[in-house]
Parts: structure tokens; sequence; C-alpha cells
């Protein structure tokens, strides 16, 4: 049973501020993903409650106990690098033992402990082997070894696998999610990757520039942003976006993107629920899945021209011409034969998100 | 993995080979000439033109370590005939070897070449950890005024430490420090301590801070960690620095002939002193000289796969 609260946690690199107010709550056995670009303040905070880092105000409390004066050993928490810093002139037995030999315990023991982490992890005829002979994924079996032979109360993870290839990277990651599972502890795990973020995380923080945009679940962060940063952020290909502007039609609402000569055809109550913005700083953000794209007219659908087709396997990415910008759609592979082909498109109101220009904030309307 | 090269990068390939072994037999020509010299018979020392082939004698070493006197006349063919093989060979000379009662008297050379050791290995093990600490020190964490410090620290090498002898000298005799192995060990440790500062902060950056920072969260205090995953990760550095600082300390000669003259002398000093009046006799002193290169050689050959990484080290980012 360990939980995580982070209180108003502020933290200064000289004068640069690089986490503002954070908040958040961890339960137990969660599995946290703190999620941003490089320098959002994600390791920050991760190295702040391993210790590593101190902070300039507020609380960390593990199980309700403030621990930010106490020392990263005493603590009761272990962390996996990026690096993976395994110890070279360890064998890999003494890398996972090394946190054992740090207490009282008997070698007896060490010996049963390590061999059951190794067991579970399925390095054990690793054992006798120095890291530099090790592949990348073992050397990071090895490192998420040492974090758990010791039971600790919370788990750490710096982007683990950032460091290995893409294949590596998808199978490190089923792994990191079946051992979740099976072992279960409060884990907060460090990415760049929304990939990463989704497949693994019970909730995903979203951090960008020192502050939280969004903490909610895979799902929720994906189907509801909570502004433009998190909406572009999450989800690949990544979400259009779009100044628009709202005109009401009869029986219907007429959606506007950029100096597109005409309008999509939105539901009518899209209009009452705008708050003033129909006429201006209105930002509408669309997934290219969002975008449904047909070879023959239809009621509602805009006629538009086929610029450039990425083919990705299976399915495409099409850009659109949509007034003087693109409008990227996702078809089934090769549904849009090839550039200038005419094509007509709608934009799916159900999946349509609105924002606030100038502050960016989701307005929370859903169709 | 080879690279495609052109017929006059090849030509320069092969003319720079040629000139690392002429450059290479340049240098290694004293080293033989005293290792030759030091086997040879005395009168071929000085032979012109030089004997190169000749029958090797360890005479010069047996006048080396023992105390000799001239005789004025012949040696009694009974005592030279009970005589062990050694002595016979001081006869052969027209000398005799000094003795109290029946010990034979040991020269010199076996005392300084203990000073040399004793003053050598202290100010090197000194020298080496107080640099390793400092250095992880500078490597590790914020210092206010770090580049200067490391400025100032290296500028004690701006000058060469000849300059100062004098009033080194003066201040030695003041505190009592002349003729002692711990003046010595301070002034080479002293003399040492920027450059281990300074090459082991190079080895030291290239320890990722992680290794420590693993130990931590693990449960280590930071000294665990430093003993336990920097100290060891460090062993090439530390191997490297240690060689250089020995060399500094084992061959220094200015400060050594300045600061000592009789109980704490290094061989450096001594062997030349040996000189005298008169004929030199080349062969004992080339002996002399012969052993004062062993330690450095051994020691160096000890650590040489950690001196091949040594000076590699740093070089390539992985």
């Amino acid at each position: 049973m360990t939980q995580i609260e982070l209180r108003g946690i502020e933290k200064f690199f000289g004068a640069v501020q690089v986490i503002h107010n954070l908040n958040l709550a961890i339960a137990d056995n969660e599995f946290i993903v703190l999620l941003g670009q490089s320098g959002c303040g994600k390791t920050t905070t991760l190295r702040a409650v391993a210790g590593l880092e101190t902070i300039d105000k507020g609380d960390i409390l593990i199980d309700g106990k403030p621990v930010q004066h106490l020392k990263a050993a005493d603590r009761d928490i272990a962390m996996v690098f990026q690096s993976f810093s395994l110890y070279p002139h360890m064998t890999v037995f003494e890398n996972v033992a090394f946190p054992l030999r740090a207490t009282r315990m008997s070698s007896g023991e060490v010996d049963k402990s390590v061999r059951e982490v190794a067991r579970v992890l399925r390095i054990t005829d690793l054992l006798d082997k120095r890291p530099s002979a090790l592949s990348g994924g073992d050397m990071q079996r090895v490192a998420i070894g040492r974090a758990l032979v010791r039971r600790p109360k919370a788990m750490l993870m710096d982007e683990p696998i950032g460091a290995l290839d893409a294949k590596l990277r998808e199978e490190m990651r089923a792994e990191i999610k079946r051992l979740h599972v099976k072992q279960g502890s409060t884990t907060i795990y460090v990415t760049h990757d929304q990939i990463e973020a989704m497949s693994l995380a019970d909730r995903i923080v979203i951090m960008h520039e020192g502050f939280i945009q969004q903490v909610g679940t895979p799902d929720e962060v994906y189907s509801h942003p909570a502004n433009l940063f998190v909406a572009q952020f999450v989800g690949s290909p990544v979400m259009n976006i779009a100044e628009a502007r709202v005109a009401n039609r009869p029986g219907a609402a007429s959606v506007t993107v950029g100096d597109a000569p005409a309008g999509f055809e939105f539901p009518h109550r899209l209009l009452s629920k705008l708050n003033g913005h129909a006429n201006g700083g209105l930002t509408l953000g669309i997934r290219p899945e969002g975008v449904l794209v047909r070879h023959d007219a239809a009621p509602g659908y805009m006629p538009v021209e086929a610029s450039i087709i990425e083919p990705l396997g299976s399915f495409d990415i099409v850009d659109l011409k949509v007034g003087s910008s693109m409008l990227r759609a996702r078809t089934k592979a090769g549904y849009v034969s090839g550039p200038g082909e005419k094509v007509h498109v709608r934009i799916d109101p159900e999946q349509a998100h609105f924002f606030d220009t100038a502050s960016g904030k989701s307005l929370g309307v859903r169709l | 993995m080879a690279a495609v090269r052109t017929s006059s990068e090849v030509a320069f390939n092969r003319a720079a080979i040629a000139a690392v072994l002429v450059a290479t037999l340049i240098f290694l020509a004293p080293i033989y000439w005293i290792a030759s010299t030091a086997f040879k018979p005395k009168e071929l020392a000085v032979s012109v033109p030089p004997t190169v082939l000749f029958e090797p004698e360890v005479t010069p070493f047996v006048r080396l370590f023992t105390k000799r006197v001239q005789m004025q006349k012949p040696v009694d063919p009974q005592v030279y005939e009970a005589a062990p093989w050694w002595e016979k060979r001081i006869y052969d000379g027209g000398e005799r070897v000094l003795k109290v009662g029946k010990d034979v008297q040991l020269s010199q050379y076996p005392d300084r070449f203990m000073n040399s050791l004793i003053v050598a290995v202290i100010s090197t093990v000194l020298a080496v950890g107080m640099g390793t600490f400092t250095a992880y020190g500078f490597s590790r964490f914020k210092i206010a005024g770090e580049a200067d410090l490391l400025f100032f620290i290296l500028s004690t090498r701006m000058l060469p430490p000849v300059v100062v002898a004098i009033p080194m000298f003066l201040m030695y005799r003041m505190v009592g420090l002349n003729d002692s192995h711990i003046g010595l060990i301070i002034l080479y440790v002293a003399f040492n301590l920027s450059f281990s500062v300074w090459l082991m902060k190079g080895f030291m950056d290239e320890i990722p801070k992680e290794y420590e920072e693993a130990a931590l969260v693990d449960g280590y205090t930071r000294m665990q960690a430093f003993f336990k995953i920097v100290l060891p990760e460090a062993a090439t550095g530390i191997a490297a620095t240690a060689v250089f600082c020995f060399i500094t300390a084992w061959n220094e000669y200015a400060f050594a002939l300045i600061m000592t003259n009789r109980r704490a002398q290094t061989a450096p000093p001594f062997i030349p002193s040996q000189i005298g009046s008169g004929l030199p006799d080349w062969t004992t002193i080339a002996a002399g000289t012969f052993l004062f290169l062993l330690p450095v050689a051994i020691f160096t050959f000890l650590l040489r796969n950690h001196l091949l990484r040594g000076v590699t080290f740093g070089a390539i980012r992985k």
C-alpha cells in the first residue's frame, strides 16, 4: 500500500522556475505516466520524488508522511534510469543484489531474492554475465530487476526504454505492463513518447513548461484534451487545428475553417454551446480519423482536392486542400488513388474539439 | 575496417611508419647504452670505437652494492681461492671489499634506492588519493568559483618548480624538513597534485552520475556509493594518474639534490655523486642507473592495459 502525494511543488534552477505549483495524488498500485517534451519538468519531478533533487516549495508525501527532507536512501523507492546505469564492474547477479547489500539481509536470502526476481524477469541464465555482454533489452530487464528486488514502496522509471530501438521498445513496453499487472506497485513513469504513455498508464499527467496541462486516463486525454497543447501532443497522426468561424444556417450550424470558401455542417445545438466564440477566437480541432472522406458527393460533404498521400501500411494519411490550408484525413489504404484526385469531405461533429484561441483551453463542447 | 586509400596516402603512411621507427630507435639508444654498459668489463666501457659485442659480466653490480678500497699489494692466493665468486671479481680489479668482522659492508646505493621507493610510493599514493577526492568534488558538486579554483590549481604548474627551490630550501631548513622523507613527500605531493586533480577530473566527468544516483536510491550513502561504484569505475584513470605521478616523483632530481644529502637522499642525486674525482667508473654508474630504471618499467608494465585505456579514455564518446 503506497500512496504518493505531491502538494504545491515548486522548483527553480537558478532564476528559472522549472516546476510551477504542481499537485498530484497517486493512488496505491497506480501506474502514472508523466508525459511531455524534454525540458517540461517531468524528469525533475521524478527526481524530486526519488530524492535526487531538492524542491524549493511544497510537500512530497509517501503514505501521508512528508519525505522531502529525507535522503534518497531513506525513502524506500526504486528507480530505473534511461541509461540503465548497470555497474560494469559487477556481474548481473551482483548488480541485482546491490540494493540488498545495503541492508542487513543474509547472503542466503539475497541469493534467494535475486533468483526469484531473475525468474520473473527471465534473466536467470544471464546472472553470471557482465552488463557489457548483454543486449539493450536484457540490460533494461536487469535494471528493472535491480529496482524490483528490494520490494520498494514505489517504482520510478525515467524513460526506461527510450534508449532501445523501436522493436525492442515495443517488446519491453509489453513486458513492463505485464510486470506491473503481475507484481503491482505504485509506479511513476516518465516519457516523451505518447504511445508509451497511452499503452502503459492508468493515468497520464501531461506537462508543459513546468505546468501540469491535464491529468486523466489515456482515454480522457485522447478524447477530451483539456487544451490545445494536449490536443496536439497526444495522438498520432497529429490533430488538425484551425481557426474557425461558426454561422447560423437554417436548422444547422456552419463551421468555416480558415479561409475555406464553404463551411462544414454541424448540428444547430453547437451554436448555443460556444459561449460567444462563434465569430472569433475559436479554434477547431479534429483528429485525422474524424475527417470523413468519400468519393461521391453526399449531403453535408464538401468537394476538395487531395494533395499529398502518405501511405502508412494499414491506413493512409491524406492531405486535403481546404482553402489555403491542409486538412489531414485518415483513410483506408489506397482509398485516394493519387494527388489531385477530387474527393468529398465532412467533419464528424462528434469527434470535433473546440478551443478558445487566446487561452488554448477546451470549451468542453461535446456533440 | 579498411577504408579506401589512395596511393599517395599509402606512401605517406609508409613514410610515417618509417619515421616512427627511426624515432623509436633514437629514443631507445640511450637505454640500450646504459643497459649494455652495466654489463661491460670496466676497460671496455670507454673504449673507442665503442664495443658492441662483449662477454657480459655482473661485476659492475657487485661493485655497486659493496664498499671497496684499492689494494696496495696483490692478494694472498689462499685468500683469493677461499673467496666467493663475486669477491674474486673485485680482487681481479685490484680492489678488496670492506668488511666489519665477516660482514660485507654495503655501499649507500641500497639505502638511496630504498629512499627513492619510499618517497615515490608514498607521494604517489597521497597525490592520487587526494586528487581523486578533489576531482570527484569538482566533478559532482556545484562549487562557488569552480573554474577559478581549478585554474589556480593548474597555475601551480606554470612555473618550473626549480624557480622556488632556494626559498623552499630556506623554509625547509627553518622548520627542519630538509633531508627528511616527509619533506620530499610533501614537495612531490604538492607538485603532482595539480596534475592528479586535472587528470582525475577528466575521468570522473566520464563516469555517468546515474551510477551514483542509482546507488543513492538503492539505499547507499554518497560515501558508500563513492567507494563501491565510483572508485572501481575510476580504476583506469587512477592507474594512469598513478603511473604519471610515480614517474615524476621517481625521476625528480633538482629538489632531491638541494633538499637532501644523507638520510633521505634519493637515487637520482646519489648516482651522479658517485662519479667522484679521478677516473669515473662508468660501468658501476650504469649498473646503478639500470636498476633505477626497473621499478618504473615494471610499474608501467603491470598497469599497461589500464594505461592504454587511460590515455584514450574520453576521446571517443560512446
